[in-house]
C-alpha cells in the first residue's frame, strides 16, 4: 500500500476482557438470556436439511410453559412417549439423583470421600436423555452427567462404592470420586481432563458406522469446556464423517469462576456452532424434562437413521458449587440461582403431572421420603465396606494393576519392592 | 521480612515485575477476577487491570500459543496452567514453538514467557491432578525447568524466570504451597511461618537459575532431590540417623553439576528423589552424571527412589508416594554397602 492510501492511524488498539454482567453483592441479571414461549419453536422433520432449520440454533426450544401445561409442536413430536408412565419415572429418576448428591456431599464433607461434583438444577438433562438411549449405545460423559447412570438403573451401591474408594469400588481405587466407568451402562470412563473424550465419542460412532452396527454414541461437555481443541476437532469430524453421534454441550452458564461468555457463548449461541460446519442443532431448555425427551428423540432418530451428527446445547444453570473444592460465592452473586428464569427441572415436572392429575403434593412428599430412605440404605450397605477415612480400602497392590494387560517386568518387579 | 506461604510468596513475585514492568501480563484459567483455584494471582487484577492480569478461556494451546505469539511481540507472559496435568494440550506450543522459536529464526524472534503450573500429588487428586512431568520438559532444548521447595526461592526464582530471555518451566510442588511437607501424612503440616524459608524479603530480589542449595552438610551419602521431596530426605536422614548431605537441585535445567559433583566425589554414596514415575525420570540423567563425573569415588551404586511406573492412583496415593520409609530403606543399603 502507496504510502497516501493508508487510512489515518485511529489511536491505540485494545483487546476485549470480557465480564459477566454481575459479581457478588450486585442485582443477578439474566437479561442476556431470551426466553420465547413454550411451543413457540418449529419441530421440522428429522431429516429436514441443516441450513432450513439455522433458527433453531439461535431461540430454545420449550415444551413446559409457565402454567405447567405441554405445549406446541415438540410435544406432539414425542408422541406416545408422553405419558403419565414415562413423566413420573422422569420425574422419580430427578428426585433419586438430587438425594444422591446430597447425600454424597455431605459424605464429602464427613471425609467419607475427597471430592464430589453435584449437578444441581441439571437434572433434567442427563436423566432425560438417557431415555432415548439404547442397550449398547454409549454415552461419553462428564462428572456431571450422573443421572445418566441414576436413569440406566445402575446400582447406587456401586457408584457409591467408588466414591468411597473402598473395598468394593469397581475401579480398585484407580480414579477420582465421581470419574466412574461403567461399560454396562453405555457409560465410558470420564477423564479428568476437559474435553478429551469429545471427540472420542465422535470415534466411537465411527467404529459402529464403519462396522455397519446399529449403535450411537452421545459426546458430552460443558460449556466452559468448548474451548478446548478437542471440542473442534470433534465437531470437525462429525462434519466431515457425517457419524451416528449426539454432540451434548451443558451450558450451566458457568465454567470455575469464569462465565461462558470466556467460551465465547455470548457472542452466538453455542448451538450455532454446528452450522460452520454445516450440521444441524438445537437450542433447548434444559430445566424442561420434556423439551430435554423431545430434543434427545429428534437428535437420535437422526443418528439412528444415519443422518448424522446433530449438536445440543442444553441452556441451564449450575446451582451447585463447581465442586466440593470451589466456592462460588467468591465470584457470582449469592442470589443467582434463584433468579434463574428456567426455574427448577423437578419443580417444573411436579407442576405438570400435578396439572394432569397424574401426581399431588401428598405422593410427592411421600416418594420423597421413599427415595431417601431407599438411597440412605444402600449408602448404609456401601459403608460396610469402607469410605476413603476408613477400612482397608482396596487392595494396594491393584494400583500395579491394569496399566497393561500383562504386567512388564519393570512393574513386577516394582510390586515385589513394594511387598518387601 | 515478611513471612509468606508459597503461594503469597509466588503472588508477590508476579506483584513485584507487573510493578517494575508493564510488559508483564498474568493471565491463565481462573486467575483474574478470582485469583487462580490456589489463589497466586489473587488481587493482581484489581490491582494492574484486567488488561494486565486476566481469565483464559479452557485451552491449555491456546494459552500457550498465544502467550508465545506476545511473548514474541514483546510482552513478558507468566502464564497459569491451572495443573500440570493439563499442560499436556500445549505440549506441542511448547516443544515446537517456544523451546525452538530462537534457534530456527537465529535469534531474530524470542518467547521470553513463563509456564507456572501446580505439580506434584499429595492431595487426593488422583491421576490427574497430581503429575510431575518435568522430566517432559527437561527433555526438550531450548526450555528451563525449574521447581522450587519454599516460598524464599520461589519468590527470587519466579522474578529470575520472568526476566529470563528464554521460555521457562515454572513448576510449583502443591503439597509445599502451606507448609513444609514430610511426607508423614498423618501428621498436620507446620505452616510456613515457623520455619525460615517462609522469610521472603520485600520487593525484587532474584535466586539465579542454575544454582543448586546445598540444605544440609553431611559425609555418609549424598541425596538429590527437588520439590516436596526435600523435606522427604530430610525427614529419611534424620529418622535413620543417616549423616546425609541434601542437595536441593532447584533448577533441573540448566544443573548445578558442580555443586553435585563436588557432594557425591566427597560423601562417595548418592541416592536420586523425585515424586515422577521411575522409568526415564529426571533421576536417570542425574544418575548417569554422577556416574560419569563421579566414578572414581563411588563407593556404592547410585540408587533411585521415585513414583512407581502408574497413573497415580487415588486410593492408594499413600502406597504411591515416594515417602520417608521407602526413602529411608534406599539410604540405609547405600550407606550399608560395602
Ligand atoms: C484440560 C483441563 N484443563 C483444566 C481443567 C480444570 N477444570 C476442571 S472442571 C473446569 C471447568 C469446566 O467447566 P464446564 O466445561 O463449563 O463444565 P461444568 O463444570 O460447568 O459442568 C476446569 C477449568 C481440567 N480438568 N482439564
Ligand atoms: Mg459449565
Amino acid at each position: 500500500m502507496s504510502d497516501d492510501k493508508m487510512p489515518e492511524a485511529t489511536g491505540p488498539l485494545s483487546i476485549s476482557i470480557p465480564e459477566p454482567p454481575t459479581r457478588p453483592g450486585d442485582a443477578p441479571d439474566f437479561s442476556y438470556i431470551e426466553v420465547p414461549k413454550a411451543g413457540a419453536v418449529d419441530c421440522p422433520p428429522v431429516d429436514t436439511k441443516p441450513e432450513d432449520m439455522r433458527d433453531l440454533a439461535y431461540s430454545i426450544v420449550r415444551v413446559l410453559s409457565r402454567k405447567g401445561e405441554a405445549v406446541g409442536p415438540w410435544a406432539e413430536f414425542l408422541g406416545d412417549d408422553l405419558n403419565d408412565e414415562s413423566l413420573l419415572r422422569g420425574l422419580k429418576d430427578m428426585m433419586k439423583t438430587r438425594v444422591f448428591d446430597a447425600r454424597m456431599l455431605t459424605a464429602q464433607r464427613q471425609g467419607k470421600t475427597s471430592f464430589y461434583t453435584q449437578c444441581l438444577g441439571e437434572e433434567a438433562i442427563a436423566t432425560g436423555f438417557q431415555r432415548m438411549m439404547r442397550k449398547g449405545d454409549m454415552n461419553f460423559p462428564t462428572y456431571r452427567q450422573q443421572g445418566l447412570l441414576i436413569a440406566d438403573g445402575c446400582s447406587m451401591f456401586d457408584m457409591i462404592c467408588q466414591i468411597y474408594s473402598n473395598e468394593k469400588d469397581n475401579l480398585d481405587g484407580h480414579q477420582l470420586p465421581c470419574l466412574y466407568s461403567f461399560k454396562d451402562h453405555g457409560f465410558f470412563s470420564i477423564s479428568g481432563n476437559l474435553g478429551t473424550q469429545f471427540v472420542q465419542a465422535v470415534g466411537w460412532a465411527m467404529g459402529s458406522a464403519i462396522s455397519g452396527d446399529d449403535k450411537i454414541s452421545a459426546a458430552w461437555i460443558g460449556d466452559g469446556s468448548t474451548a478446548e481443541t478437542d471440542f473442534h476437532s470433534g465437531m470437525l469430524f462429525a462434519s466431515v464423517y457425517q457419524p451416528p453421534v449426539v454432540l451434548n454441550i451443558v451450558n450451566n452458564q458457568w465454567a470455575i469462576s469464569s462465565f461462558n461468555g470466556l467460551a465465547g457463548g455470548r457472542n452466538a449461541p453455542f448451538a450455532a456452532r454446528a452450522h460452520g460446519y454445516g450440521f444441524p442443532s438445537l437450542r433447548v431448555d434444559g430445566n424442561d424434562y420434556l423439551a430435554v425427551l423431545a430434543a434427545s428423540k429428534w437428535a437420535t432418530e437422526r443418528a439412528r437413521r444415519n443422518l448424522g451428527p446433530t449438536l445440543i446445547e442444553w441452556v441451564t444453570y449450575r446451582v451447585a458449587a463447581h465442586s466440593t473444592s470451589d466456592d462460588p460465592s467468591a465470584y457470582r452473586p449469592k442470589e443467582e440461582s434463584d433468579a434463574w428464569p428456567l426455574g427448577d427441572p423437578l419443580e417444573r415436572l411436579k407442576l405438570h403431572l400435578i396439572k394432569k392429575g397424574a401426581w399431588s403434593e401428598e405422593r410427592h412428599t411421600q416418594a420423597m421420603a421413599e427415595i431417601e430412605s431407599e438411597v440412605i440404605a444402600v449408602q448404609k450397605e456401601a459403608e460396610k465396606y469402607g469410605t476413603l477415612n476408613r477400612g482397608k480400602g482396596p487392595d494396594p497392590e491393584k494400583m500395579f494393576e491394569g496399566v497393561y494387560k500383562e504386567m512388564p517386568d519393570h512393574l513386577v518387579r516394582q510390586r515385589l519392592e513394594f511387598e518387601a | 521480612m515478611a513471612r509468606m506461604t508459597m503461594i503469597e510468596a509466588i503472588r508477590d513475585a508476579m506483584d513485584v515485575k507487573m510493578g517494575m514492568d508493564e510488559d508483564v501480563v498474568v493471565f491463565g484459567e481462573d486467575v483474574g477476577y478470582f485469583g487462580g483455584v490456589f489463589r497466586c494471582t489473587q488481587g493482581l487484577q484489581e490491582k494492574y487491570g484486567r488488561h494486565r492480569c486476566f481469565d483464559a478461556p479452557i485451552n491449555e494451546s491456546a494459552i500457550v500459543g498465544a502467550g508465545i505469539g506476545m511473548a514474541t511481540y514483546g510482552k513478558r507472559p507468566c502464564i497459569e496452567i491451572q495443573f500440570a496435568d493439563y499442560v499436556l494440550p500445549a505440549y506441542d506450543q511448547i516443544v515446537s514453538e517456544a523451546a525452538r522459536i530462537r534457534h530456527r529464526s537465529n535469534g531474530q524472534f524470542t518467547a521470553p514467557i513463563v509456564i507456572r503450573m501446580p505439580t506434584g500429588g499429595g492431595i487426593f487428586g488422583g491421576q490427574t491432578h497430581s503429575q510431575s512431568p518435568e522430566a517432559i520438559f527437561t527433555h526438550v532444548s531450548g526450555l528451563k525447568t525449574l521447581i522450587p521447595s519454599n516460598p524464599y526461592d520461589a519468590k527470587g526464582m519466579l522474578i529470575a524466570a520472568i526476566e529470563d530471555d528464554d521460555p521457562v518451566i515454572f513448576l510449583e510442588p502443591k503439597r509445599l504451597y502451606n507448609g513444609p511437607f514430610d511426607g508423614h501424612h498423618e501428621n498436620a503440616v507446620t505452616s510456613w511461618a515457623k520455619h525460615e524459608k517462609g522469610e521472603v524479603p520485600e520487593g525484587h530480589y532474584t535466586v539465579p537459575i542454575g544454582k543448586a542449595n546445598v540444605v544440609e552438610t553431611g559425609m555418609d551419602v549424598t541425596i538429590l532431590a527437588y520439590g516436596t521431596m526435600v523435606y522427604v530426605a530430610q525427614a529419611a536422614a534424620r529418622e535413620n540417623n543417616i549423616d546425609a548431605e541434601i542437595i536441593d537441585l532447584r533448577s533441573l535445567l540448566p544443573l548445578d553439576l558442580d555443586t553435585i559433583v563436588n557432594s557425591v566425589q566427597k560423601t562417595g554414596r548418592c541416592v536420586v528423589l523425585h515424586e515422577a514415575t521411575l522409568t526415564s525420570g529426571f533421576g536417570a540423567e542425574l544418575t548417569a552424571l554422577v556416574q560419569q563425573h563421579c566414578f572414581k569415588h563411588l563407593e556404592a551404586p547410585v540408587l533411585r527412589v521415585a513414583g512407581w511406573d502408574t497413573p497415580y492412583p487415588h486410593a492408594q496415593e499413600w502406597h504411591y508416594f515416594p515417602g520417608p520409609k521407602r526413602v529411608g530403606k534406599a539410604l540405609k543399603r547405600v550407606v550399608e554397602a560395602q
